[in-house]
């Protein structure tokens, strides 16, 4: 579903991303982990056409990163990408506009399960509420790729239950759903496999019960043992 | 919600929990399983990790699968009652190999389990 080849990115002679590959399958959650720095929005951004001055190939469902692969990627930036006056009546004008999978009583119901405002703006909604608020808007697109950047990053442990299980409530079967994070214990369990990325470089991919059985480790303390200074 | 231990697959410990399950009626022959993807959110878990740990138990013959109706627990009376019986044989030898470990007597092992099940932590 998502092919990356030989994919290398620089920033001013830096290298942020280093002969990736990576050849990610239909049907699965997969977590792509890593320090700060080490690349996972650098590769987010370059899946989502951000970036474009990259070398290497990268194929989403057999086409190059254009118009139609972002129409089949439900994208969770990083930080927040809508207008600060938008509610979510203006948000759902906005998605359904620009994505024939936007459903928008998944967008009404899930508003309504996550406890939010319908009325309210952006610029009134605390952080973990914006975060939510957002998650719902990707989550209701009936995508085959969900791309999920830090989305626990910025909640309370309790939020970040509510909106895990809102991941795996909400994405369409068969798709693939790509999560970055640096918060794994919270996390691990929904993941089929993850990638570690360290300094730009793909060091693991690998199914988690598998790391599991042959470590005797959780992957956070896998995680912890790869990335150890 | 269930929550599992990290350091250990999960799809094993979903299935262990199944297993103790079966064997304590909390599922009874026969019993229809629901959906993959409703298990996978009952245990919050990976809805492939509940796939493996039911294809695993159907290979263990403890869960069947037909087409039209979906996954449900065996039939087979005497499979139950052996996964009981394996469950009990398991558990006693880890009890057991721990307290030669630690160096206890057959005997000792035998007055030790008599007194803590009559309330006596002595």
């Amino acid at each position: 579903m998502i092919e990356i080849k030989n994919v290398t990115k620089t920033y001013d002679g830096k290298p942020a991303l280093i002969n990736v590959n990576l050849s990610l399958q239909t049907g699965k959650i997969i977590g792509l982990l890593g320090p700060n720095g080490s690349g996972k929005t650098t590769l987010i951004k370059i899946l989502n056409g951000l970036l474009r001055d990259y070398k290497g190939e990268v194929l989403i469902d057999g086409n190059p990163v254009n118009e139609i692969s972002k129409s089949l990627v439900s994208y969770l930036p990083d930080r927040n990408y809508l207008p600060n006056w938008t509610n979510a009546e203006g948000a759902i004008k906005i998605f359904k506009d620009l994505y024939q999978d936007f459903d928008e009583e998944k967008m009404r119901s899930l508003f309504a399960k996550l406890n939010l405002d319908p009325k309210q703006p952006l610029k009134k909604m605390s952080k973990g509420m914006k975060e939510k608020f957002q998650l719902a808007l990707v989550m209701s697109r009936n995508a085959k790729i969900y791309i999920l950047d830090e989305p626990i990053g910025g909640v309370d442990p309790a939020a970040r239950e509510l909106i895990l299980k809102t991941i795996l409530e909400n994405y369409a079967p068969e798709s693939l759903v790509l999560i970055s994070t640096h918060l794994i214990a919270d996390i691990e369990q929904i993941f089929d496999s993850v990638v570690f990325l360290k300094e730009g470089q793909v060091v693991l991919f690998e199914d988690v019960d598998t790391i599991r059985q042959t470590q005797g480790k959780s992957i956070e303390e896998y995680f912890k043992e790869v990335f150890r200074c | 919600m269930d929550t599992f231990q990290n350091t250990q697959p999960i799809y094993l410990q979903i299935m262990n929990l199944i297993k103790k399950q079966i064997a304590t009626s909390v599922f009874n022959p026969g019993q229809l399983l629901e959906s993959v993807r409703e298990l996978a959110l009952v245990y919050q878990v990976n809805p492939n990790t509940v796939q493996r740990a039911l294809s695993e138990l159907e290979r263990e013959g403890l869960v069947r699968s037909e087409r039209t109706i979906g996954r449900y627990i065996t039939k087979d009376e005497a499979a139950i009652a052996q996964l009981h019986q394996n469950l009990v044989d398991e558990a006693t030898s880890t009890y057991i190999n721990t307290l030669l470990e630690l160096h206890m007597s057959q005997e000792s092992i035998i007055t030790t389990v008599k007194n803590r099940l009559k309330g006596d932590n002595t």
